[in-house]
């Protein structure tokens, strides 16, 4: 199974096509497809590169567990959720660290 | 510090004009992402995993506290609140949106700074010593020469378009604090017989795919042949460099394939041509470039600081700071203090836009208004009064960056790796945190002594692992990361590059292999002075390898 995701071109945010054949940004509200059915999309997505909404789209294999869409990747999981660490919310918590 | 002259500021904002146009062509369709992706490379911009992401030079890692006000003011209204300094002594914005960039590039404009030639196959941003012109052992500040090289190479129009990416790093001091051995041309500066300055100059060491130490092409270069020699070094390359495979494309491949002496000869001859000719220094121009690098008027003060003094018996922890974070400056009675952006379990390079405000105020009140950006990810203040140091300690406590780490095992040099490289394998950042929370005790630490970890999430190498003491590269092993560890790397005047310990760990398994690694170190070294790379230098890999063969799993 599969999802169909890239980058949106004004912010580089991930987004992901969702049922519709629009972009969201959340990885469960992305459309499930079979393996052609997603070539198929990814083909489709083309419209949407040229429409300036989005760059660079392609498939990632997903696995649904217990109503959850996971990448099986670690970098599209990386990717579908933002950084496991490094993020702002880390850096912030160590300035009121004691050094 | 270097001011731009009007040709200069025209330049720039020429530069971010142009960039915004290309900007709004992108949006408006003009241009295809195949034709805009080459400009906003041109101009530090990437496309990462999850956004954006801006890359700013920082010359030769010389910052006012005015720049890093605006740094902190760029973190706060166009990222996330926070900002990443790199070994390139660069910083990179990881948030930025397109459409702001140009905005952001004017911002920096500005305050005389900008991110041209932060990618692509062009001279990079010259890198120098961080101590440079703070140093009690330097021949001369690095930075005139580093700034001469900037202008030169800035849109050298023959250079932009080489096989590959060019970096340079300048040294003033025979102890190399800049890797300069594993640059695409490495200088240092040195005085001949007759007193005069000149450079070494190194050439074809690199990191990546393919590591190696630097060649020595040349033991002194006149100072005025600078220039004319360099512009040598790029037409050999730029002619006979690889451009049939990426990965064979760097001046290292070419030193490696044809030999020192061709290479030589080859340089020897371009430079025979062009050596007399429009490059040749002037050394009032020079002078004129040195003048603007002068060092501030140091008030006198007797060596031994008794204020310090005081603090140091008071205060343990101000103690530990001074011993590792400070050291001795060329004027009596004052230092250069590592500002740690190590904090134990923290992410390694980050700053948020309150502490490089903080570091701002605090260089403003302490150090001249002068701060540096070094390749071990840390920021420093060069010129401090002693007697400063605790009323600077109790600033960078209150900003949360007093860590007392500098050149400790927790102070890795760590890459974004996979958290946000669209090039990395496996994550660098969560792997240096679990380090340094299991090794951050502050007795620990200096019962280790002198240990750099540094980590890469891909072979690409930008957290310099091959010259790790102890490096750590993230590779793929069968769609998971996956970690082989180097022993007895080191980027300074001894530079070598680290051996394979072995096939390698999953990543709950590489802070246990460390672990593993300071055991057999500290059992096999010969008194407390002896440190982790003179032990390993000494016994060899295969006791280490015999320990993790054994104990880290
Ligand atoms: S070493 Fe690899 S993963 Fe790390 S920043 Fe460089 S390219 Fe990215």
């Amino acid at each position: 199974m599969q999802v169909v995701t890239a980058n949106r071109l004004i912010d580089g945010r991930v987004v992901f096509r969702g049922a519709d054949g629009g972009w969201v940004e959340t990885i469960g509200a992305a459309v499930v497809l079979e393996e052609g059915a997603a070539a198929a999309a990814v083909a489709a997505s083309a419209a949407d590169v040229a429409a300036r909404l989005i760059v660079e789209p392609y498939a990632i294999d997903v696995a649904t567990e217990a109503a959850a869409i996971v990448p099986r990747t670690m970098r599209e999981r990386i990717r579908a959720s933002g950084p496991t660490a490094g993020s702002e919310a880390v850096a912030l918590a160590a300035l009121g660290r004691d050094a | 510090m270097y001011v731009y002259d009007a040709f200069d500021h025209r330049f720039v904002a020429a530069r971010v004009a142009q960039f915004r146009d290309q900007v709004n062509r992108r949006l408006s369709g003009e241009l295809t992402e195949e034709q805009f992706r080459p400009l906003r490379l041109m101009n530090g911009v990437y496309l990462q995993l999850h956004a954006y992401m801006l890359r700013v030079a920082i010359p030769y890692g010389t910052l006012s506290s005015r720049q890093m006000r605006r740094l902190a003011h760029i973190a706060r209204v166009w990222d996330k609140g926070y900002g990443h300094f790199t070994t390139r002594q660069n910083i990179q914005f990881n948030w930025p949106k397109l459409e702001a960039i140009p905005d952001i590039l004017e911002a920096l404009a500005d305050v005389e700074m900008h991110a041209i030639q932060t990618s692509g196959n062009c001279i990079r941003n010259v890198t120098a010593d961080h101590f440079a012109g703070a140093d009690p052992d330097e021949v001369a500040d690095p930075r005139p020469y580093a700034e001469i090289l900037r202008q030169w190479s800035s849109l050298h129009p023959e250079f932009t378009y080489l096989p590959r990416k060019f970096k340079i790093a300048v040294t003033g001091a025979a102890a190399d604090r800049a890797a300069i051995r594993f640059h695409d041309i490495g200088l240092v500066v040195v005085r001949n017989a007759a007193g005069e300055i000149g450079f070494e100059v190194h050439v074809g060491g690199g990191m990546g795919r393919t590591p190696f130490v630097a060649w020595k092409l040349k033991d002194f270069l006149p100072q005025a042949d600078l220039l004319s020699y360099v512009e040598a070094i790029l037409r050999v390359y730029n002619l006979y460099g690889r451009r049939d495979n990426k990965y064979k494309a760097r001046i290292k491949i070419l030193l490696h394939e044809a030999g020192l002496d061709k290479i030589r000869a080859e340089v020897e001859a371009e430079w025979a041509e062009i050596r007399d000719g429009a490059l040749k220094l002037a050394p009032a121009d020079v002078a004129a470039i040195a003048a603007q690098f002068a060092p501030p008027v140091f008030a006198e003060r007797v060596p031994e600081s008794a204020i310090e003094a005081a603090a140091s018996a008071a205060d343990a922890g101000f103690a530990r700071w001074v011993a590792s974070n400070v050291r001795p400056h060329r004027v009596a009675g004052h230092a250069s203090v590592t500002i740690s952006l190590k904090p134990i379990g923290g992410v390694p390079g980050d700053a948020t836009a309150e502490q490089m405000e903080a570091v701002a105020t605090l260089a403003d009140a302490h150090g001249f208004g002068e701060i540096r950006v070094s390749h071990r990810q840390n920021l420093i203040l060069p010129h401090v009064a002693r007697d400063d140091l605790p009323a600077l300690y109790a600033g960078l406590v209150a900003a949360g960056l007093a860590t007392a780490n500098a050149g400790l095992i927790t102070d890795t040099i760590t890459c974004p790796g996979l958290d946000f490289c669209a090039l990395a394998n496996a994550r660098s950042i969560p792997i240096a945190q679990e380090i340094s929370t299991r090794l951050g005790d502050a007795a620990r630490q200096a019962e280790i002594g002198p240990l750099e970890i540094k980590i890469s999430g891909c072979i690409n190498a930008c957290g310099h692992h091959h010259v790790g003491h102890i490096g750590i590269l993230g590779v793929d092993r069968k769609g998971r990361e996956f970690y082989q560890i180097t022993l007895g790397g080191s980027a300074d005047e001894q530079a070598a590059i680290g051996d394979s310990a072995g096939p390698g760990f999953w990543p709950e398994e590489v802070p246990g292999a460390v672990e593993t690694l300071v055991a057999t170190y500290l059992a096999l070294r010969s008194d407390p002075a002896e440190t982790f790379l003179a032990t390993y230098r000494r016994v060899g890999l295969a006791p280490f390898r015999e320990a993790l063969d054994h104990g880290a799993r």
